[in-house]
């Protein structure tokens, strides 16, 4: 039943060593943060851990070592070493903060993309265009996941991590995303975009990202809170064009696609029917 | 209250007058009796629990479902994660408390030895309920064991044997950390001081008011759980005004100290034992105290940052980044005076030792990373990756299931008279070393990539780290198995052990004779004793 071939396969992720430093202003920050704190962790690493090497190499009794049993309290070293990782931790705090803050600052967005998500797919609705659409995962994705299928993933394009329906953004363009469930808690996730926040049924939250200008191309992720037997089906995949592919791309969307259905839980299969209905709530709640 | 106790323990005479066979352990009053069914329970939680974990790495160990259906895969994680805390971990650290409490405070046993059989009882029939869950109508609980709703609610006939088995699991928690509490305040020996019981005792004391402090706040969160479901309530449905997140923020406030409940024993431990193999007193001795105690008090106060992306207010997010971040402080004092106190030492490296050394650099590990995780804005590309998953099973794993084997090693010629063999312990420990780092080293680097945690198969760009981790559980997996044999060969045929094992080790329970006797110190131990003992 195993393939033991497969992991041969080039590209199957041997190099995959670090976080993307992705194709936004923010995913950059968060890279470069990740960086900086991993830089210090590794120095303090290789000091703490130096210490314990020395001290396993020279203080072993087989080299004659003899214990020093007085040796019991400095409080000179306890000051030392509660003082200086504050100052460490106070020099990592700063940067932290600031790109917190840049996290929340959603002023100037240039357009809404609302995000819902269903066990298990997501439905787009582009609330300045006036339409919206369902993604799920592709149709080859589907084929090959199903239990002992007999398709080796690797013979898949984009395995799990492809959709019928590619969400289009333009570049260069601050889209807020507005986030929603219709059943359970889902989260929205693209690595490359550097933020995830989660999709609470009967609530919005807000992010926001802005591919920049001279990186379009395809993003992939997927969802990432537990949401059920086939949470690990429920890709995501945003195609950032520039403003005119993305005018023109609207264009002929809206014009093949009817209104979004007036009682979107209609089209949405309700796993547990005892389960309260949330799906009524019509008038969600502004969250944070 | 020494005349009292003195009275108490006269009462009993030498001879050990205990029932034998099935009524030794059912009508078990006596510490060490219920210390042994404690860490044999355990044990089996531990090997049910791990099999689970198997099936999950053998699932991962390609792209693409061989195994299990992604509902059953669920269901393992779930219920692996939900034994392994509860079932394995935490009555591990119960029976290594009995075990060792009363030896080390010079008491004849616990102060309230009813209430600690029945502590014990209520465990085999919780965790027969959960995991006879798994094979009711509806499937067993496959939520996470985190129960977020809406998700949780879903569950079948599962709900209610998982959330009934999550209360006694609660309340047999809260007895045995009555039992502590009382034992350490009422029934320490004269001359046996606070400031002077060894650090395994502070731990536990301290470990025993985090229980009692949140156990009751996760039991009140699963009963929300159930009367959402069952009484028309809507606690967490936004249809009903309630509020989904509102649950999570109730079972993380739980959930945090609950981390410190699984690793604060383990401080203890370790701070027992590299001071004996280092042959040096333990380094800042009060330092370890206040540190201990700062790290359950900030455990309170940091609980969101396991929900950063929830969608807070950036002050909310401001301050559980600022506070999960001075964690590290106290932590780093705990690190640095280990490290102190091998410092000039006489190192010897027994296998107790060695364990409690992987703990040292392993735990480091596991704290460098979740000082990464404490990072809000670095935390929205980490949260709920392998890099998390890598994170607390660094901590868990090397840090409390290594400290519990080493405790085994280390006090078990006391506990039995015998010892196990030296050989097989090592080949034990460099397996386990080993394995435990195949294992969850590679998870960060997929969690950076970008991998989900809670998915049943994956993108093939994570192929390779995902085979080389399930390679590891597998080398972890089986290594265990050599440490039931090494523990039943010593119990069964070891050599005996002399009073005084290990040349090093100091404390009250190494004053008593080889092995232990039943009823533990029948008089309280002499001063001259109490101040050889506590040669900290």
């Amino acid at each position: 039943m195993l393939n033991f071939a497969r992991p041969f396969v080039a590209d199957s992720g041997w190099h995959l060593l670090n976080m993307t430093q992705g194709v936004t202003d923010l995913s950059k920050k968060i890279y470069d943060l990740h960086m900086m704190v991993f830089w210090v962790c590794a120095v303090i690493a290789v000091i703490v851990y130096g210490v314990m090497v020395i001290a396993l190499v020279k203080f072993r009794r087989s080299n004659g070592a003899k214990p020093d049993t007085k040796m019991v309290h400095s409080t000179k070293a306890e000051i030392l070493w509660t003082a200086a990782p504050t100052i460490i931790l106070i020099v990592m705090a700063i940067p932290a903060a600031r790109v917190l803050i840049d996290i929340e600052d959603t002023r100037g967005t240039q357009m809404t993309l609302k995000v819902t998500g269903y066990q298990w797919k997501w439905q787009y609705e582009y609330l300045d265009e006036g339409f919206s659409f369902f993604s799920t995962l592709s149709a080859r994705s589907n084929e090959a996941r199903q239990l002992q299928s007999g398709i080796d993933p690797g013979s898949v394009e984009n395995y799990l991590l492809d959709v019928d329906n590619e969400v289009v953004v333009p570049t260069g363009t601050k889209v807020r995303l507005l986030l929603t469930a219709q059943d359970v808690i889902h989260a929205w996730w693209i690595p490359a975009f550097g933020m995830k926040k989660d999709a609470i049924p009967g609530f919005v939250n807000e992010m926001w990202f802005k591919v920049d200008t001279d990186k379009p191309g395809t993003y992939r992720g997927q969802c990432v809170e537990l949401c059920g037997r086939d949470h690990g089906f429920m890709p995501i995949v945003v195609r950032a064009v520039s403003m005119d592919e993305y005018k023109a791309w609207a264009a002929e969307r809206k014009a093949a696609l009817a209104p979004p259905p007036a009682d979107p839980a209609e089209a949405a299969p309700t796993a547990d029917p005892n389960a309260p209905a949330t799906a009524s709530v019509a008038a969600p709640v502004a969250r944070g | 209250m020494s005349h009292h106790e003195h009275d108490a323990a006269a009462a009993h005479d030498d001879h050990d007058h205990k029932p034998y066979g099935w009524k030794r352990w059912v009508y078990a009053t006596n510490h060490k009796d219920i210390g042994t069914m404690y860490l044999v329970f355990a044990c089996i939680m531990f090997f049910v629990g791990g099999s689970m974990a198997l099936v999950i790495r053998l699932e991962l160990f390609q792209p693409g479902l061989q195994f299990v259906d992604p509902a059953i895969f669920n269901e393992m994680t779930t219920v692996h994660a939900l034994l392994m805390i509860f079932g394995a971990v935490m009555p591990a650290w119960t029976g290594l408390a009995n075990w060792l409490i009363p030896m080390q405070v010079g008491a004849p046993d616990m102060a309230l030895p009813r209430l600690n059989n029945f502590s014990f009882w209520i465990l085999p029939f919780a965790f027969m309920l959960l995991i006879g869950s798994l094979f009711v109508p509806g499937g067993g609980p496959a939520g996470g064991w985190t129960l977020y709703p809406p998700l949780v609610l879903q569950g079948g006939d599962s709900l209610p044997m998982a959330i009934f088995a999550i209360h006694m699991m609660g309340a047999s928690s809260i007895l045995g950390a009555i039992n502590v509490i009382v034992t350490i305040m009422n029934m320490r020996a004269p001359g046996v001081g606070l400031l002077n019981m060894p650090l395994f005792v502070w731990t536990w004391l301290i470990t025993a008011y985090l229980l009692i402090a949140v156990m009751p706040v996760l039991a009140g969160a699963v009963t929300m759980l159930l009367t959402d479901h069952f009484f028309g309530t809507s606690f967490f449905s936004a249809a009903g005004g309630g509020d989904p997140v509102m649950f999570q923020h109730i079972f993380w406030f739980f959930g945090h100290p609950e981390v410190y409940i699984l690793i604060l024993p383990a401080f203890g431990i370790v701070s027992e034992i590299i001071p004996t193999f280092s042959r040096k007193p333990l380094f800042g001795y009060e330092s370890m105290v206040y540190a201990s105690a700062s790290i359950a008090f900030l455990s309170f106060i940091v609980w969101a940052h396991h929900m950063f992306t929830v969608g807070m207010p950036l002050a909310g997010q401001m301050f559980f980044m600022l506070s999960t971040m001075l964690i590290a402080i106290p932590t780093g004092v705990k690190v640095f005076n280990w490290c102190a106190t091998m410092w000039r030492g006489s190192l010897t490296f027994e296998t107790p030792m060695l364990f409690a050394l992987a703990f040292l650099f392993l735990f480091t590990c596991g704290g460098f990373s979740g000082l990464m995780l404490a990072i809000a804005p670095a935390d929205f590309q980490y949260h709920d990756t392998y890099f998390v998953v890598a994170h607390f099973h660094y901590v868990l794993v090397p840090g409390s299931i290594f400290t519990i084997m080493a405790a085994v090693y280390y006090w078990l010629p006391k506990w039995t008279g015998r010892m196990y063999d030296e050989t097989l312990g090592k080949w034990h420990f460099w397996l386990s070393a080993i394995g435990v780092n195949v294992l969850f080293f590679p998870q960060h680097f997929l969690g950076l990539a970008g991998m989900p945690r809670r998915i049943p198969d994956y993108s093939v760009q994570f192929s390779d780290w995902n085979m080389v981790s399930s390679i590891g559980a597998f080398i972890f997996g089986f290594s265990q198995l050599l440490f039931v044999y090494v523990v039943v060969k010593a119990v069964r045929s070891g050599a005996k052990a002399p009073a005084r094992p290990w040349e090093g080790a100091h404390g009250l329970e190494w004053e008593l004779p080889t092995p232990a006797p039943y009823h533990s110190w029948t008089e309280p131990p002499s001063p001259a004793l109490i101040a050889r003992g506590a040669e900290h």
